[in-house]
């Protein structure tokens, strides 16, 4: 009809809205999963009550943002069967089983033990109690890994994983060992894990700055304060290192991605593979206008060495013309460029933040710190959580115009059988409801943030035990 | 035994584990505005299944995973083909998921009004369209040589698929209020029973119905004999929750919707997705189905997984096996509690 009902291109949009909205959800519950279980083993170790405040605090925060990420998640599972039924066809046998691990061995462990830790207080021993919340903890770090060592064969199909079946046209399974152990798996793992550390780490410092800034429940914010920006420098130093790694790998299987996230179209060698800090140039990227940068540093970056070479976009474009038939091998550029940017200026941002708040806030209990300091710290959450979509931008933005790396494009994945016209109900569909949850979703977030932690719970008169609350909804 | 064969079975258990229990979260939804006259016995039925509903959710997830995993083709023409009904199920469980967990975050009449709506219509929508969907599957389709759904919307909306849509909401229904009488205590539970044995006389008849639709125009031996058994099974149930054998009823309920499932299994076996324009063009075991490879990797991690997660998920139940009734929810000190 016209190019608005290009079933391509709302499959498109579409996945990427779902998939960066659920991916504001994950972060936060992977993250705020472990710290939970951190603050309920500090309360159960030594029977603070503010570690018992913390748990239950940090716990609402958490449920809230649960039950968001579970039902945006089975949308993503759909989809893929929905919107891009042909690449379903195409790479099922071998996706399809990291994507069933995911279910079998953590799904069913988180939205088990999550039930119980929600309404086990009075229902369990208190040590088996706080095992729930460890299981739930767990389930969502190995679901994280299943659903990246699938998406690692998206971006990198390592060739021992799997062979061409021409017959029924599809990539089959050959070994779940290799596919398992892709080397982009093994740095984007830690690298996504960390990163979602540091979304909660971000979480907690915004919360306890916005409380300490109104003098407000010192006992339980203070401690959370130091132990979000503790997290949030141990875990972002981990982020940068495996981030490293991961851009290493990333030179070597996917060339094109490094080159896009500098919109370096030139190969270069040495001091002339600089990282450009900042450029503006003509949307073409023939001519820069204006650039600042920092020579030998993507070298580094990309072969860890100040005399490597990086091959540009134009020369890639020729390799890739040579391989796969004419075509533009290139993503999106401007996107690329700035989304890798933005990563890493915001997480640096942050992580400064946390440095420069444990020095101000060091040993000073009575003290209080500047205004303009609470200020700043509690962006720190909407840094993290932005800084995580635009990476995940970044990745899968980088690996347009490919599906599956050298194997499928995009514009060959999506469903034939599907029509513009039921796309584009199901995209403005998600988009209002998608959006009037988050509106939701928000204000009871703030309202839970700015009610505070409870008053410190009563000692139980018969047991001399903090008494237990009985949970029902 | 062939593989694809035991997987084909192994996606059928799947589903029965999604039915039966999601079914009964499903009933427990649609009996709000049957059992709840007031927000305490509302919050009664939401906490019966408080604890429970999220891990009985993930059998869907669990069993489309293992779809696509183990059977591509068939999750793809599936999946694609049934797209705007399969919109609407997401976008109730998205609704009823948000509800159970919203619901009580505010005290005002109004926002719980909301809530308990969405949760009505986020349980009955996918009660009746997940049997929809699987009549669709069983009835034939029409399929290119691509495989790929080249019917409407609306030729999915036919009799035979609107029969069995009614069938699962009804069945759910049920299951969901026999449910209710097992797991609570006082006037409540009195009249889950009674609405039980109401809705149950509906129930037989609309299923029977379904059922012998089913065994005449696609059926074989096997499934007839299923269908015979989810009959008795269904009968049985009915006659029990008459008798106030509660345990008894909802376990015949739960296999009432097995069953019937297997009824719906045995009726496609070989098949998995006939195309009903063209039997050339129709998904079979052997044509949708993943390598050896894949489904022998896929194999070890059922055989190993599954018994742990039939253990936990009992424990769960065990733990929460208590009755609920007004008492519990009034003397619940919510507000320092994690919710």
């Amino acid at each position: 009809m016209n190019e608005w009902l290009d079933p391509l291109l709302l499959s498109r949009w579409q996945f990427g809205l779902t998939t960066v909205y659920h991916f504001l959800f994950v972060p936060l519950t992977i993250g705020m999963a472990l710290t939970v279980a951190i603050f309920q083993t500090a309360w159960v170790r030594t029977d603070k009550a503010k570690y018992l405040q913390l748990t239950h605090f940090f716990g609402k925060i958490f449920l809230i943002n649960f039950a968001m990420g579970v039902v945006t998640g089975i949308v993503q599972e759909f989809q893929f069967g929905m919107n891009w039924s042909d690449y379903s066809r195409f790479v099922g046998d071998v996706f399809g089983a990291p994507l069933a691990f995911e279910g079998i061995t953590a799904f069913f462990l988180e939205a088990t033990f999550i039930g119980l830790w929600i309404f086990g207080w009075d229902k369990l021993p208190k040590k088996i109690h706080l095992a729930t919340i460890w299981l739930t903890a767990i389930g969502t770090i190995t679901s994280a890994y299943f659903i990246l060592a699938a998406n690692a064969f998206m971006q990198n199909p390592i060739a021992d994983a799997y062979v061409m079946n021409e017959e029924k046209g599809r990539a089959e399974l050959t070994s779940i060992g290799a596919l398992l152990t892709n080397p982009i798996v093994l740095a984007s793992f830690p690298h996504t894990i960390f990163a979602c550390f540091m979304v909660s780490a971000g979480l907690i410092i915004s919360v306890a700055a916005w409380h300490l800034a109104r003098n407000q429940h010192f006992d339980t914010m203070r401690p959370a304060l130091k132990f979000g920006m503790w997290m949030m420098i141990i875990a972002g130093v981990l982020t940068t290192l495996s981030g490293d790694q991961l851009s290493l790998i990333m030179t070597e299987v996917q060339p094109m991605k490094m080159a896009s996230a500098e919109a370096m179209y030139v190969t270069a060698t040495g001091a002339n593979a600089s990282f450009s800090i900042f450029t503006l140039g003509t949307p073409d990227g023939v001519s820069e206008l204006f650039s600042v940068r920092i020579p030998y540093l993507l070298s580094f970056l990309s072969t860890h060495t100040f005399d490597g070479t990086v091959e540009g976009i134009n020369n890639l474009q020729a390799q890739y013309v040579e391989a796969y038939g004419p075509g533009d091998y290139s993503p999106t550029i401007w996107i690329t460029y700035w989304a890798f940017r933005w990563m890493i200026g915001l997480g640096l941002a942050h992580m400064l933040i946390a440095i420069a708040g444990l020095f101000f806030t060091r040993k000073s209990a009575a003290k209080p710190a500047r205004p303009w300091m609470w200020k700043i710290a509690i962006w720190s959450f909407p840094m993290s959580l932005l800084a995580m979509s635009v990476g995940w931008t970044f990745t899968e933005m980088g690996r347009q115009p490919w599906l599956v790396f050298g194997l499928m494009r995009t514009a060959d994945g999506v469903s034939p059988g599907v029509t513009g016209i039921e796309i584009l109900i199901s995209l403005i569909v998600f988009t209002l409801l998608y959006g009037i949850l988050a509106v939701v979703e928000f204000k009871l977030i703030l309202k839970a943030v700015q009610k505070g932690p409870d008053d410190a719970p009563v000692q139980g008169a018969e047991s001399g035990e903090l008494q237990q609350a009985v949970t029902v909804y | 035994m062939d593989l694809t064969i035991l997987w084909f079975w192994i996606i059928a258990a799947m589903f029965i584990g999604y039915f039966v229990l999601d079914g009964f979260d499903f009933g427990v939804g649609m009996s709000l505005p049957f059992l709840g006259k007031d927000d305490t016995d509302r919050r009664v039925l939401i906490n019966t299944i408080g604890p429970v509903w999220d891990l009985n959710e993930t059998w869907v997830i669990v069993a489309g995973a293992s779809l696509f995993a183990a059977f591509p083709e068939w999750y793809a023409t599936m999946f694609s083909g049934f797209y705007l009904a399969l919109l609407l199920i997401l976008v109730a469980l998205i609704l009823r998921g948000v509800s159970f967990e919203y619901r009580h975050q505010r005290p005002e009449s109004t926002w719980k009004k909301w809530f308990d709506g969405m949760i009505i219509v986020g349980s009955a929508v996918p009660a009746l369209l997940w049997g929809v969907a699987f009549a669709n599957v069983v009835r034939g389709v029409k399929l290119d040589a691509n495989h790929d759904y080249i019917g409407t919307f609306f030729d999915l909306l036919n009799p035979y698929a609107l029969l069995g849509g009614v069938t699962t909401l009804l069945l759910f229904f049920v299951h969901g209020v026999v449910f209710v009488s097992l797991k609570t205590e006082g006037d409540i539970r009195v009249r889950a029973r009674k609405l039980a044995t109401k809705a149950g006389i509906v129930t037989i008849v609309v299923a029977a119905s379904f059922l012998v639709w089913t065994t005449f125009a696609y059926g074989t031996v096997a499934s007839a004999i299923f269908a015979a058994l989810a009959a008795v099974a269904l009968i049985a149930s009915f006659l029990a929750n008459l008798r106030g054998a509660e345990r008894l009823a909802f376990g015949l309920m739960a296999a009432t919707i097995g069953l019937a499932v297997l009824t719906l299994f045995a009726s496609l076996f070989p098949d998995v997705m006939p195309a009903s324009n063209n039997a050339a063009n129709s998904l079979t075991i052997a044509n949708a189905s993943s390598s050896t490879y894949t489904l022998g990797v896929m194999s070890w991690t059922a055989l190993i997984g599954m018994p742990v997660i039939l253990l936990y998920q009992g424990w769960t139940y065990w733990v929460f096996r208590k009755r609920i009734g007004r008492a519990h929810i009034e003397s619940a000190r919510t507000e320092v509690a994690v919710h």
